[in-house]
């Protein structure tokens, strides 16, 4: 799956699309590709709030566990409830389906440049 | 050639020459270069192997300088009792198949231990009224104490309280579980508040006077100050007694050692853990899960393993690798035989017996029945002499008597009666107690 | 091969059997008056959900069950690091001996004087076989000796004012309890690298420790199945910073009569009976996880010990003890399982078993290092660490393998681990396997690295003839099925 070039990456594997203030969170194909079958996520609770670059929470397979760092800082809106029963929608497209979390960012346009674009991210997950 | 030095190695020297040989080396000190030579081979100071003839007979000797309890009444009971162990559990813990076993990584190899786990695991469901079981712990006061932990963790607080009827040394576990994890715990009495930030209340019931416990007021009283209540129950009890299912505790532990094993001298038993679905990634231990194989059959394997030290290490729920699953295999078996029927009369015949006996023994000049309120297994008797001085006099009328219960009560006695104790055994010792009491 | 299982095998589970009215047991009547009931409010109103099944059916179902398991009684189990020696027949017996079995633990002292001579013999063998002279052997498994092992090492540092030590060192290759119990024991876990041979890297080691360090836990020989050449200077260097070392003994079965742990510095320990001492797994415990640990920590053991006054014995508490780690005094039939095969090992014993293990594990190592390459390829202890990473190129894992050798009869060695090693297939063959078998595991993996070429999927589909293929285990996590439901409650289930 090409990487979708209408969001912007973290060096942790993480995406963020920008709509406004409003930043959807989600793994690349990358992250899951190396996780495998994706069993569980661990999720935080709405109203909860997370520094750029900070663990918001956790995704499991079934012999390995990962931290999730959010590329964008804010307070959470709202998370993809429907992972805590079909956690496989991570598989199917994390791009999509599989999105994590909705974050409501103040200065978002500083937080963005600290990301990459798709084509730096495909250079380094290249190099890995 | 020389015969083999032990019949358990069976490579003899000219198979040794032979792999030496291949290897590339030799002799065996070659392949020991990278050990100190100064340290190398030390002399032990143990004594010489013993044929197998020689061996039963000095553990044989061993053994019969121990009191073993078939030849004595014993009413001894306080956290471990005695019970009848049908024979079908001892034949099947004898199979080789699960004796000889290593946890189950291999699930299309380790199908037998692995449903044998998931019937573990159904039946503590049934019989605590609970949501969700792991596969075993060590025993129940460390069930116990990672009980209390995974209360903090779910709770993220740092305060454990405990109820004064504890057994005083699941309180000492708990002490060494959570001493270094910044964890401060406080011991209430049952008209006490929770301190306001407490993770949880420990519960024990029947406590350590054979009282049964509220379980339901106090889970109540738990919540009502934002902690969970984890209790430790006596599981023999729950044929007859209301279950933590029933009174919404969060989180149960208990001591398997009643349901079909042998009291061992204290060891190995099996700790029973469950808890409520939602807090189910919290839990510590091995847990079985049932799935399917690529063919479509049902099969079962170990789950939810990202809790676990292998996978999570620093972050694991605990350091535990170990589900104890033979002596979880005792217990399954036992259950299964004893079945749904035998369950409940177990209860019913240990309850009846033991009250019979608290009747009986209160009619004796000089003693007098403490515990008040129901109980179950055992019931605390104040006695006319220390109890330790009783106990002696009543080894010379084969019985062992009650737990010593000096330490926390005046001349105190805790006498356990079970199935397996006889109206004879029970009058027996009714009589003896009056003969030692009367001052002889 | 012909199928060890052979037709369809009934995977009921008992309340799938249950029909009301069996039983499995006869219950003695009461034979004392009925005694009046409790109040209503306290007494369970729904039942427990037990089988109802008649003797002949439990039996057939256990053994049934049995016959799925792969064991060392039935075939060869090269699983690393687990040490699936021979577990001795005559232990058992031994083990639930009346004397044995059917004592309580709260009997006062006088009336099990065989038991308590029994723990106090094994305290002193097991200190002399390590060369660490204070023994506590309460602890009911590796992971829960190693806390008590970690909670001495705190205590110690407490009483001589030094409590800021609180950094475990660990090399990177460690066993997972070896974070797990250092976190519980509320010490920061620091990785020390491995070197390129595979020992601990000696100069990172230099730098990390300082007066932070409160113990560099080894597991010796390595989970790499190797012996740290430089193991006096390691010691020495943690030494000099004040700091103590710590011997995981799960591999210990590579030193009996080889070399003693107290000689080479280290300053406490844990030895799992259930691995070096031939005491049966059971399918994943009980085990028993003594610590041990030099005089001088001695006074801090967890209680209770063993102590001899003249010719009786008593449970007594060290002076300064850590405290309590469990119910009553340990794993004890497991305790005379051990004994008993110490007593039938005896002093000259002890070498050929380690050597043995050593000899056996070598044989593998080199017979396959060329088709299947080996993690630091030197002479190695009781195991060696395959790295099939020519094979993975070609499409089959060390999963693959390892479910492949179930086709054979044989267990898998041990998979993924040590984490350092890519592929890793950790082989322990341990002393009690005859140069025959060792020769047919080679044989074996030669004609599957045979397959990897003619026929991939051999591999990939593997194993074929056991009562399960390869299980669904992403499903199982993701929807976790934890116990037997009726059926009318099924939709309540995932």
């Amino acid at each position: 799956m090409a990487t979708p070039d209408d969001r912007r990456y973290s060096d942790e594997h993480e995406w963020a699309l920008f709509d406004g203030s409003i930043v959807t969170v989600g793994v690349t194909q990358f992250a899951t590709d190396s996780l495998g079958d994706v069993v569980y996520v661990d999720l935080p609770e709405v109203g909860a709030k997370v520094a750029q670059f900070d663990k918001f929470g956790e995704i499991e397979s079934v012999k390995a566990v990962s931290d999730l760092f959010s590329p964008i800082g804010g307070t959470i809106v709202e998370v993809n409830s429907d992972l805590m029963t079909m956690s496989e929608k991570v598989n199917q497209d994390p791009y999509s389906v599989g999105w994590l979390i909705k974050v409501e960012a103040s200065d978002a346009a500083s937080q963005l440049s600290k990301l990459m674009d798709a084509t730096a991210y495909d250079a380094l997950i290249a190099e890995e | 050639m020389p015969t083999n030095i032990s019949p358990y190695i069976p490579n003899t020297q000219a198979d040794r020459e032979l792999m030496l040989a291949a290897i590339g080396v030799n002799s065996i000190e070659d392949l020991l270069l990278d050990i100190p030579e100064a340290h190398r081979f030390p002399k032990l100071d143990i004594r010489p192997a013993l044929s197998e003839f020689d061996l039963t007979a000095e553990i044989g000797a061993l053994a019969s300088r121990n009191a073993a309890l078939g030849e004595y009444a014993c009413f001894l009971g306080a956290g471990a009792y005695r019970h009848y162990i049908p024979s079908v559990v001892k034949s099947v813990v004898a199979r080789g198949e699960f004796l000889t076993s290593y946890t189950p990584y291999q699930p299309e190899v380790a199908q037998g231990t692995l449903q044998v786990g998931f019937e573990f695991q159904s039946m503590i469901c049934e019989i605590t009224g609970m949501e969700v079981a792991n596969a075993g712990m060590y025993d129940g006061p460390t069930a116990f104490a990672e009980g209390a932990l995974m209360a903090c963790r779910i709770t993220r607080r740092q305060t454990i309280a405990v109820l004064d009827t504890v057994e005083p040394r699941n309180v000492q576990i708990l002490d060494a579980y959570a001493r270094h994890q910044g964890i401060e715990i406080v011991v209430i009495g049952h008209d006490d508040d929770l301190p306001a930030d407490a993770a949880c209340l420990m519960i024990q019931s029947p406590n350590q006077f054979g009282v049964i416990e509220d379980m339901e007021a106090l889970t109540d009283k738990a919540h009502a100050s934002g902690a969970l209540s984890v209790a430790s129950i006596n599981p023999t009890s729950l044929g007859m007694f209301r279950t933590p299912g029933e009174c919404d505790v969060d989180i149960v532990a208990a001591e398997g050692q009643a349901l079909g094993v042998p009291l061992s001298f204290g060891g190995p038993y099996v700790g029973l853990f469950a808890c409520k679905d939602a807090h189910k990634r919290q839990m510590p231990g091995r847990i079985i899960g049932r799935t399917t194989d690529t063919k479509g059959r049902v099969g079962y394997a170990l789950t939810l393993q990202t809790r676990e030290q292998h996978i999570r290490r620093e972050r694991a729920t605990s350091n535990i690798c170990t589900s104890t699953a033979l002596i979880g295999l005792l217990m399954t078996t036992y259950l299964a035989v004893i079945g749904r029927a035998g369950f409940k009369k177990v209860a019913e015949l240990c309850y009846h017996k033991a009250h019979y006996a608290a009747i009986e023994i209160d009619k004796i000049p000089g003693y007098s029945v403490k515990t008040d309120g129901p109980f179950f297994h055992e019931f605390m008797v104040e006695c006319p002499k220390p109890p330790a001085d009783i106990n002696r006099a009543l080894i010379d009328s084969k019985i062992t008597g009650g737990h010593d219960m000096s330490d926390r009560s005046n001349n105190g006695m805790l006498i356990c009666v079970t199935e397996v104790n006889t109206r004879a055994e029970i009058d027996a010792l009714v009589s003896a107690l009056s003969e030692i009491g009367a001052g002889r | 091969m012909k199928a060890p299982f052979p037709g369809e095998i009934d995977r009921r589970l008992l309340n799938e059997r249950s029909v009301s009215g069996r039983i499995g047991l006869q219950l003695q009547e009461l034979d004392v008056p009925e005694q009046p009931l409790p109040d209503a409010r306290l007494l369970r109103s729904i039942e427990a959900r037990l089988p109802e099944v008649s003797q002949p059916e439990v039996v057939r179902y256990f053994t049934t069950l049995s016959a799925m398991n792969f064991s060392i009684d039935t075939n060869f189990y090269p699983l690393g690091s687990c040490t699936m020696k021979h577990n001795p027949k005559v232990n058992e017996e031994m083990a639930f001996l009346p004397g044995m079995a059917s004592i309580h633990p709260n009997q006062p002292d006088e009336t099990v004087q065989g038991a308590l001579q029994l723990i106090w013999e094994l305290q002193q063998d097991l200190g002399e076989i390590t060369g660490l002279p204070g023994v506590c052997l309460g602890p009911l498994a590796g992971a829960q000796g190693e806390y008590s092992g970690l909670m001495i090492a705190r205590a110690y540092f407490q009483d001589r004012g030094d409590a800021n030590r609180t950094v475990a060192l660990m090399p990177d290759s460690a066993h997972g309890t070896n974070p797990a119990s250092a976190a519980m024991a509320g010490l920061e876990v620091v990785t020390v690298p491995s070197d390129s041979e595979g020992n601990v890297d000696v100069e990172a080691l230099r730098g990390l420790v300082d007066e932070r360090t409160c113990v560099f836990m080894l597991t010796l020989p390595s989970t790499l199945g190797l012996f740290e050449p430089n193991i006096l200077e390691i010691t020495n260097i943690v030494h000099e910073a004040g700091g103590l070392v710590y011997a995981d003994g799960a591999n210990l079965n590579a030193l009996l009569g080889i070399v003693k742990l107290g000689d080479l510095g280290f300053d406490i320990a844990h030895s799992n009976l259930h691995k070096t001492f031939s005491t049966p797994h059971g399918g994943g415990g009980p085990g028993a996880g003594p610590v041990l640990v030099s005089e001088t920590l001695a006074p801090y053991l967890p209680t209770p010990v063993v102590v001899r006054d003249a010719d009786t014995y008593r449970f007594g508490a060290p002076d300064k003890t850590v405290g309590r780690v469990n119910g009553f005094h340990g794993s004890f039939g497991v305790l005379v399982r051990a004994y008993a095969y110490i007593r039938a090992i005896g002093a000259e014993g002890m070498r050929e078993v380690s050597e043995n293990a050593i000899i056996n594990a070598n044989y593998i190592r080199t017979a396959l290092a060329g088709e299947f390459g080996i993690a630091a390829d030197r002479v190695c202890m009781h195991e060696c660490v395959l790295s099939p990473q020519a094979q993975k190129a070609k499409g089959v894992s060390a999963l693959d393998i390892s479910k492949r050798l179930i086709d054979y009869g044989i267990h898998p060695p041990t998979m993924y681990f040590p984490l350092i090693v890519p592929e890793a297939l950790m082989v322990e063959p341990t002393e009690t396997e005859t140069k025959d078998t060792l020769d047919r595991f080679i044989a074996v993996m030669r004609q599957i690295n045979k397959e990897i070429d003619s026929d991939p999927d051999l591999l990939h589909d593997a194993p074929h003839d056991t009562p399960n293929t390869r299980l669904d285990e992403a499903n199982a996590a993701r929807h976790p099925y934890l116990r037997w439901q009726p059926d009318e409650d099924l939709t309540a289930v995932g």
